[in-house]
C-alpha cells in the first residue's frame, strides 16, 4: 500500500484516533476540514477561520404564500378593517371575536401588533431579538408558487439560475466544497442552496443519513464499514472519479456518526412538539456540537390559506413562533446566541381584500423577521399603503435583495454584489 | 496520442466486459444474458443492434397517452366572462374563477407525476435503450423545467420531439426546438415582439444549446439573434408565427448579413466549427467520461474527430454515435468507470441489469429526485451538471439507500420500515456458473457477481472484504446470500461509477 493511501485508511483512525490522522500533512483538504472540525471541538478551542466561532445563517422557508397583513397586524389602519370584514385581527384594545384573539401588542404608535398566536415571537420582541421588516417584496411580482419562490431562491427576477446562497458559497471557497458547508432539514434541498461548485447536504432526520442496509442483516454493517472506511484504494489515481467517491464516502461515515451522536444528546432547554421545532431542534444540536455549517435551512408549509384561514393559520404561526423561540432559548443556553441569526420569509404576502370563502389568494409584499441576539431590534421600514394598491395587492417598501445583501455582507462578510449581480438598498438590521 | 483517435476496436477485443460497458454506456445496463448475447453478436452488429434501434419493434407513444386539455387556454366565452367578473368585482364569480384555476392546476401536476413515471417505466422497460438515453441526454441539453411553464402537455409534447430526433439529426432538431410551446414559453419567447424584443431564447440558444459559452459570439450578436426570433410564439399546442410580431429587417450575425428569420439565424450558428464542437463535447462528457478536469490533449483529439463527423454527416447522430461506440478509445481503459452515474442512470440500471421487480413506480421517481435528478424539473436552465456535482456525503448514502430498497423492497418512511412484499429473485444472474447439481461454486459467484455489478473487475481488497462476509455465513449461494452480496457491492464507492 503506498504511503498517501494510509491518511484514508480504517487502521489510522482506529490506531491513532481523529487527531492524528487529521494532522498527516497528505490528507486533501476535502476531508481535513471536518476532521478538524472534530479535532478542535474535542480539544475544545474553537478557533482559526472556518471553524466553530465563525457566523451562522439559519433561514425558515413559510411555503405556500404567507398572509403578512393577518401576521403583523396594521391596526392602525380602517383599510385594513374595511378590506378583511371577518378575517381582520381586532387591535390589542379591541374585543376578540370567536377563540382568535385580539393582536399583541408591538407598536402603539405606528399601529402595529403581531397576531395573537405569535407569543413566541412577542417574547423575541420584548426581549430585543426580533426585527420586523415591513414590506418586502420585488418589482413585477409575480403569484405563482414556484416562480416567486424561484424568485426570491435564486435573487434572479427570471427565476433561473442558482441559489443565491450556493452563489455565496461558490464565491467564497476557492474552487473546492465546503464540506458539511450548508446543510437542510428536509427530503430535496431547496434551490437557495444549491450553487455551481457548492450543493447542500440534505436529511429528514438523522436517522437517515446512514446507510440502512443493516436493518435488512446486521451482520453487513461491519463489511459496510471496512468497505466504505477504506479511503482511497491502492493503485486508484488520487484525482479519478473513483478517488473521489473513495473520499466522500469516508467523509459520509465521519459526519454520519457525528450527526447523529450530536442529535442524540438531550437539548439544553425543553422544546415544543411541532415539525418545524423538531427541524429547529436539529440545527440547534448541530450548531451546539460545533459542525462547520455555515447555513442551515428548514422549512414549513401549508400557507396557502385560500379559505377558512382563521383558524388554521393560526396554528401554523402559533408553531413557528413558539419554534422560533425555543431555538433562541437553546442558542442562549448554549451561549451561541452572538453567532446566530435567523431569517424566515415566504414567496409572497397576500391578497389585501379577503375572498368569498374567509381565505385570501395570492398577493405580493409582506414582512420578513430576522432574528437573533446580533439583530437591531425593532419595526424596520414603513408599512405599505392600503390603498394605493397593485391590482388590488400591496406595493413593495423593500426589496428582500436587500436583505440578503445586508445579511451577506454584514453578517456573513460577504461581497454582496457579485453574489445578488447588482447592488441593492440595504436594509441596516444588524448590528455593528 | 492515437494516429486516428477514432480507431476501431479490433473485433476480437470485444469481450464480454466490453459488450457489458457498451450496455452501460449506450443504454441503461442489461442482464448477463442480454451481455452475453450482445457479446456473441460481435461489436459490429452488437453497435448496429444499439444505434440502428428503428428495426427493433416498440410502442410508439402517441399524443393521446396524455391530456392536452387540462392547461388550454380559455375559450372566448370563458375570457368574457372572467373580465366581467374582474371589473363588477363580482366576489362570488371571483372565487369561483380561483377555484376553477386551482382545481387544473391540481390536474395538471398529477399528470407530471404521471409524465415522470411514465418515462421511468419506459426507460426501464424499452428494448431500445439508446433511444431513451439520447431523450434524456437532450432533456438535459435543451433545457426546459414544468416549474417555469407549469403545462404538463407541453413537457410531454417536447420529451415527444426528443425521442423523435433522438438519433435523428441535430440540425434539424434545433429547428424544431425554437418553434416548440414548452421551450417558447420556458425562455420568454413568446413575449419577443419586434416592438419589445426578448433576448433569453437567443442568448441561451447560443450560450447553451449550439455555441457554448463565451465562444465567438458578441452581445450585439445575440441582439439580432433575438430580433430574428421575434414572432415565434405559439398558440395552444401548436408553434404560431405571428408576422405582426416579426422584424424582417436585415440583421448582422457572427458576421453574416441578411433578414434572418429564426431558420436564417440557426443555419448561421450551424456553420460554425464551434457548434459541432460544442455538441461532440457534450456528448464526450455525456457517453465517454466525466472527469472534472479540463480536456487532455488525447480527450481533445477525440472531441475533434467526433465534431468532424457531425459536420461531415451535417449533424446526423448516428455516424458519430457508431464511430464512439466502435472506438478502440471509448473500451480503452481510462474511459471504463469513468462516469459517475446520474440518478436515472443509477436507478435504470440497477433494475434492468439486475432484474429487480418494480415495486412502485413512485418510489422510483421520487428517488430520483432525492439524489438530484427529478425529470421534468431541471434545477435550471443549464440542466444538470452531471458528473461529481450529484455527490455529496448525504447523496451518496442516498444512492445507497435506494439500492438497500431496491433489493429488498424496504423502504423507510421517515422512522419506520415499510415493506413492500415482492421479494427479488436474483437466482438469474448466477444461472450459467451453476453446475449440473445445481449449485454455484462460492469463490466463482462473487467474483462474477461483483464484477458484473460493479462494470468491471474488484479490486481483490474488496474481493476479500465480501468474500470472507460470504464465508462467516455458510456455504451456499442461496438467493438471501446472493443478495447480502449485491447490498455490499451496491454499497460501494466505485458503484457509483458506470
Amino acid at each position: 500500500m503506498s504511503e498517501h493511501n494510509i491518511p484514508y485508511s480504517r487502521r489510522l483512525f482506529i490506531r491513532h484516533g481523529v487527531a492524528l490522522a487529521s494532522m498527516a500533512t497528505t490528507i486533501p483538504h476535502f476531508i481535513q476540514n471536518s476532521a478538524l472540525g472534530m479535532v478542535a471541538q474535542l480539544a475544545g478551542n474553537p478557533g482559526g477561520a472556518g471553524l466553530p466561532q465563525d457566523r451562522i445563517l439559519v433561514v425558515v422557508q413559510l411555503g405556500g404564500g404567507n398572509d403578512g397583513l393577518n401576521t403583523v397586524i396594521p391596526f392602525g389602519m380602517n383599510e385594513y378593517y374595511n378590506a378583511r370584514p371577518t378575517i381582520g385581527i381586532p387591535a390589542p384594545s379591541g374585543t376578540a371575536k370567536g377563540q382568535t384573539g385580539v393582536a399583541l401588542m408591538l407598536d402603539q404608535k405606528r399601529g402595529l401588533g403581531l397576531n395573537p398566536s405569535l407569543r413566541g415571537l412577542k417574547s423575541l420582541y420584548d426581549d430585543g431579538k426580533l426585527a420586523v421588516l415591513q414590506g418586502v417584496g420585488y418589482p413585477n411580482p409575480n403569484r405563482s408558487h414556484f416562480t416567486s419562490m424561484d424568485i426570491w431562491q435564486t435573487a434572479n427576477m427570471g427565476a433561473k439560475g442558482n441559489g443565491w446562497i450556493g452563489r455565496y458559497f461558490d464565491n467564497t471557497c476557492n474552487g473546492t466544497p465546503i464540506p458539511d458547508g450548508s446543510i437542510n432539514i428536509g427530503a430535496t434541498a431547496p434551490l437557495a442552496l444549491n450553487g455551481h461548485i457548492q450543493k447542500p447536504i440534505s436529511f429528514v432526520s438523522p436517522e437517515l443519513f446512514r446507510w440502512l442496509g443493516s436493518e435488512a442483516h446486521k451482520s453487513l454493517d461491519d463489511p459496510y464499514q471496512q468497505i466504505n472506511r477504506a479511503g482511497i484504494l491502492p493503485q486508484t489515481a488520487e484525482t479519478s472519479q473513483a478517488a473521489f467517491l473513495m473520499r466522500t464516502a469516508l467523509d459520509a461515515q465521519l459526519s454520519s456518526v457525528r450527526i447523529r451522536s450530536a442529535v442524540g444528546k438531550s437539548p439544553l432547554t425543553t422544546w415544543p412538539q411541532s415539525e418545524i421545532a423538531q427541524q429547529l431542534r436539529i440545527v440547534s444540536a448541530l450548531i451546539r456540537d460545533g459542525m462547520p455549517t455555515r447555513v442551515y435551512y428548514v422549512s414549513q408549509g401549508g400557507y396557502d390559506t385560500h379559505g377558512g384561514q382563521l383558524g388554521s393559520h393560526g396554528r401554523q404561526l402559533q408553531q413557528v413562533g413558539d419554534a422560533l423561540a425555543a431555538f433562541q432559548n437553546e442558542m442562549a443556553a448554549q451561549q451561541s446566541e452572538d453567532r446566530v441569526v435567523t431569517m424566515v420569509f415566504s414567496e409572497f404576502g397576500r391578497r389585501v381584500r379577503q375572498n368569498a370563502s374567509g381565505g385570501t389568494d395570492h398577493g405580493t409584499a409582506a414582512p420578513m423577521f430576522v432574528i437573533g441576539s446580533k439583530v437591531k431590534a425593532g419595526v424596520h421600514g414603513d408599512h405599505p399603503s392600503l390603498t394605493d394598491l397593485d391590482q388590488g395587492d400591496l406595493k413593495f417598501k423593500q426589496d428582500f435583495r436587500g436583505v440578503y445583501a445586508n445579511i451577506l455582507e454584514d453578517w456573513l462578510r460577504a461581497p454582496s454584489a457579485k453574489i445578488l449581480g447588482g447592488t441593492f438598498a440595504k436594509t441596516s438590521i444588524i448590528k455593528a | 496520442m492515437l494516429e486516428n483517435p477514432l480507431q476501431p476496436l479490433p473485433e476480437k477485443a470485444f469481450d464480454y466486459d466490453a459488450a457489458v460497458h457498451l450496455l452501460n454506456r449506450a443504454g441503461f445496463g442489461g442482464t448477463p444474458a442480454q451481455a452475453r448475447g450482445l457479446a456473441d453478436m460481435g461489436l459490429h452488429k452488437a453497435v448496429d443492434q444499439l444505434v440502428k434501434y428503428e428495426s427493433i419493434a416498440y410502442e410508439s407513444v402517441t399524443a393521446d397517452l396524455f391530456d392536452s386539455d387540462i392547461m388550454s387556454p380559455p375559450t372566448e366565452e370563458q375570457r368574457v366572462s372572467s373580465q366581467k367578473a374582474r371589473q363588477s368585482n363580482d366576489e362570488e364569480a371571483l372565487a369561483a374563477l380561483q377555484r376553477e384555476r386551482q382545481r387544473k392546476q391540481g390536474l395538471d401536476r398529477k399528470q407530471i407525476a404521471e409524465l415522470q413515471m411514465w418515462w421511468i417505466k419506459r426507460m426501464i422497460e424499452t428494448p431500445r435503450p439508446l433511444e431513451e438515453k439520447m431523450t434524456l441526454f437532450f432533456h438535459g441539453h435543451f433545457t426546459t423545467g414544468y416549474r417555469t411553464i407549469e403545462d404538463s402537455f407541453h413537457m410531454f409534447q417536447q420529451n415527444q420531439l426528443f425521442r423523435k430526433f433522438a438519433t435523428g439529426n441535430f440540425a434539424q432538431l434545433a429547428g424544431r426546438i425554437i418553434r416548440d410551446p414548452a421551450m417558447l414559453k420556458y425562455l420568454d419567447n413568446d413575449d419577443n415582439r419586434k416592438s419589445n424584443p426578448n433576448e433569453n431564447l437567443a442568448r441561451e440558444l447560443m450560450e447553451l444549446f449550439t455555441l457554448g459559452e463565451g465562444r465567438g459570439y458578441t452581445e450585439a450578436d445575440i441582439k439580432a439573434g433575438a430580433l430574428a426570433l421575434t414572432g415565434y410564439t405559439f398558440q395552444d399546442d401548436t408553434f404560431y408565427f405571428n408576422k405582426n410580431n416579426h422584424d424582417s429587417s436585415t440583421k448582422k450575425i457572427l458576421g453574416k448579413s441578411g433578414p434572418f428569420d429564426g431558420d436564417g439565424f440557426l443555419d448561421v450558428i450551424l456553420a460554425r466549427n464551434e457548434c459541432a464542437e460544442f455538441i461532440a463535447s457534450k456528448l464526450f462528457r455525456f457517453f465517454i467520461n466525466d472527469s472534472p478536469r479540463d480536456f487532455t490533449k488525447e480527450q481533445m483529439a477525440f472531441i475533434l474527430a467526433m465534431a468532424k463527423i457531425l459536420r461531415s454527416s451535417k449533424y446526423e447522430l448516428k455516424p458519430v454515435l457508431d464511430a464512439v461506440f466502435s472506438s478502440a478509445y471509448f473500451y480503452s481503459a481510462a474511459n471504463r468507470g469513468a462516469i459517475i452515474k446520474s440518478p436515472i442512470q443509477l436507478t435504470v440500471q440497477a433494475v434492468r441489469s439486475l432484474r429487480i421487480p418494480v415495486r412502485e413506480l413512485s418510489s422510483l421517481a421520487s428517488a430520483t429526485d432525492l439524489m438530484g435528478q427529478n425529470v421534468f424539473f431541471p434545477p435550471n436552465v443549464k440542466g444538470w451538471d452531471g458528473g461529481r456535482s450529484w455527490i455529496n456525503t448525504s447523496t451518496l448514502f442516498i444512492r445507497q439507500n435506494v439500492l438497500v430498497y431496491l433489493l429488498t423492497g424496504r423502504k423507510p418512511d421517515m422512522y419506520e420500515w415499510q415493506a413492500i412484499d415482492i421479494p427479488f429473485d436474483a437466482t438469474h444472474l448466477l444461472e450459467h456458473l451453476r453446475q449440473p447439481d445445481g449449485s454455484v461454486d462460492m469463490a466463482s459467484g462473487i467474483e462474477y457477481l461483483m464484477r458484473f455489478t460493479l462494470g468491471q473487475s474488484p479490486a481483490p481488497l474488496r474481493l476479500q472484504e465480501v468474500m470472507a462476509f460470504a464465508k462467516s455465513r455458510g456455504e451456499r449461494l442461496d438467493n438471501n446470500r446472493i443478495i447480502a452480496v449485491l447490498l455490499l457491492t451496491t454499497a460501494m464507492p466505485e458503484y457509483q461509477l458506470c
